[in-house]
């Protein structure tokens, strides 16, 4: 990964902030510049929940590189809880937020257990963690793994 | 009123046991086991470094504080192993937090005493008025060489403290800090080395003790306290016999030593350890509870702190997981092979 794309992911990366359309509601990770369900270019900055449950996961045995020492790993579908937090860092604190919208499901390791006690529905919370290095003179790329509550 | 307004810690699931490091260099578990008084220690994952382990003790500690973020203006992360040689700790740290960019930042080094070193100057920034707040935080993927006596202790960990001068935030007040130090070449590590080295028994009394004790006799002295008058003492522990030691030869009683004396189930997590030690200790500790600190780096220094745990420190106790949870709950043996591995002391082809 060149450095400048990770620089830009930052937001997201180090600080769950996704954009949530203030027409309807909608979250969006990353987040982006149009509604794809009202069309609304209306967005506010927020801050997603550090927990929740899994939604649905699978086993990785044949890894992608740089992944290979983690090997087995479960890549879930993480359901976060109770939605998400007004961000007043970045909105300067504008028109409220609609009331919490529907869930926020994430894509994302899950680090800290063995691949067979791993349940659909099983809480979880989110641990900042390394997520993979360019190589051995290459930046060190973090983000958010869940890891059982 | 300066003090601690929110702590954290964080420690890993993985444990090695002493047996299992024993068994792999045909060595006497026992005479570790006793000698050192060391039966396991935690074992960072492949995705775990002191950059991930200080973000997640510092989540804690804003936490405890319940401060805005964006007031911190001050984060220095104190470790012997920064991921990077060059690009510090402390902007990934300040970032994850959303405390960028009026922020003052800067990674701190001197052996296992650099993340006291942060805490020292973080809580000075504070008290000069520089800052409203400021963070120290202790961290350490600890290096030991293999087959090396460090290799049974070199454990990984991390503390965040969050000073202040917020008498309604404040949890533990600083009465007063003292430092100690001498050029003394107990233990170092070269540029490019990937292993420390250390004089061996050269490092007890000579480094170890004479300034632990150097430091915790200066320290009461101009705060005017005697050993009694504290409810809880820390100090490093690189071993489980040392702090003991130490402690009996400045007064202290074993029962004031054991509550943050952490070192027999954890290792030595370097920058973290007294830090860490000093968490467990807010976890229970009462208002009015006298706490010293005495730190111990080698090079070689030791630093004092006296905290008075106030009325405030009992309401931000169970706002976040407390240190014994994590050393004693939901732990993951790992065997020798699997250490290497996580430890990236395996050759492997790119």
């Amino acid at each position: 990964m060149q450095p400048q794309r990770y620089w830009r992911e930052i937001p997201q990366r180090y600080r769950l902030e996704a954009g949530l359309c203030r027409k309807c509601g909608k979250v969006f990770m990353p987040p982006r510049g149009v509604c794809d369900s009202c069309r609304s270019t209306d967005f506010e900055m927020v801050r997603l929940s550090d927990k929740g449950r899994i939604h649905t996961f699978t086993v990785i045995r044949i890894p992608p590189s740089g992944f290979g020492e983690q090997v087995p790993y479960v890549l879930a579908v993480v359901e976060l809880d109770d939605g998400v937090r007004p961000l007043p860092m970045v909105s300067g604190g504008g028109t409220p937020a609609p009331e919490t919208p529907g869930a926020v499901r994430l894509t994302m390791q899950v680090a800290d257990c063995e691949p067979e006690d791993v349940r659909i529905g099983d809480p979880v919370r989110l641990e900042f963690r390394k997520i993979n290095e360019v190589g051995k003179s290459g930046v060190i790329c973090y983000g958010y793994k869940a890891v059982p509550a | 009123m300066v003090g601690i307004c929110g702590y954290g810690a964080y420690i890993p699931r993985n444990r090695i046991k002493v047996e299992e490091i024993a068994k792999v260099w045909g060595t006497d578990a026992q005479s570790y086991k006793k000698g050192l008084m060391l039966e396991e220690k935690s074992v960072p994952s492949p995705d775990q470094d002191t950059i991930t382990m200080s973000v997640e003790a510092s989540r804690k500690a804003v936490k405890r504080a319940g401060i805005d973020p964006r007031l911190i203006g001050a984060a220095y992360v104190g470790s012997e192993s920064h991921p990077y040689a060059v690009k510090p700790s402390g902007t990934v740290l300040a970032e994850a937090l959303g405390s960028t960019p009026e922020c003052h930042t800067a990674d701190f080094e001197f052996a296992c005493k650099a993340g006291t070193e942060a805490m020292f100057v973080a809580s000075q920034l504070v008290k000069s008025g520089a800052v409203k707040y400021a963070l120290g935080v202790g961290a350490d993927t600890s290096q030991g060489a293999p087959g090396d006596a460090l290799e049974y202790s070199a454990a990984a960990g991390a503390a965040a403290y969050l000073f202040g001068a917020d008498r309604d935030l404040v949890v533990a007040e600083l009465v007063d800090t003292y430092a100690y130090m001498t050029d003394t070449p107990d233990f170092w590590r070269r540029e490019h080395m990937f292993y420390p080295r250390h004089g061996g028994r050269f490092t007890g009394e000579q480094a170890y003790f004479r300034h632990i004790v150097s430091a915790g006799k200066g320290m009461m002295a101009k705060a005017k306290k005697k050993p009694s008058d504290f409810a809880y003492v820390v100090f490093h522990q690189p071993n489980g016999k040392f702090p003991l030691r130490a402690g009996k030869l400045l007064g202290f009683e074993e029962r004031q030593i054991t509550t943050g004396w952490l070192v027999n189930k954890l290792g030595n997590t370097y920058s973290g350890s007294s830090p860490l030690g000093l968490t467990a200790v807010l976890d229970v500790a009462k208002a009015g509870d006298l706490i010293l600190v005495v730190p111990f780096g080698s090079g070689a220094g030791s630093d004092g702190f006296v905290f008075r745990a106030t009325e405030r420190l009992k309401s931000v106790q169970g706002l976040a997981l407390k240190t014994r949870q994590m050393l004693d709950e939901r732990k993951r043996y790992v065997d020798y092979g699997t250490y290497l591995k996580y430890r990236k002391m395996i050759i492997m082809n790119e």
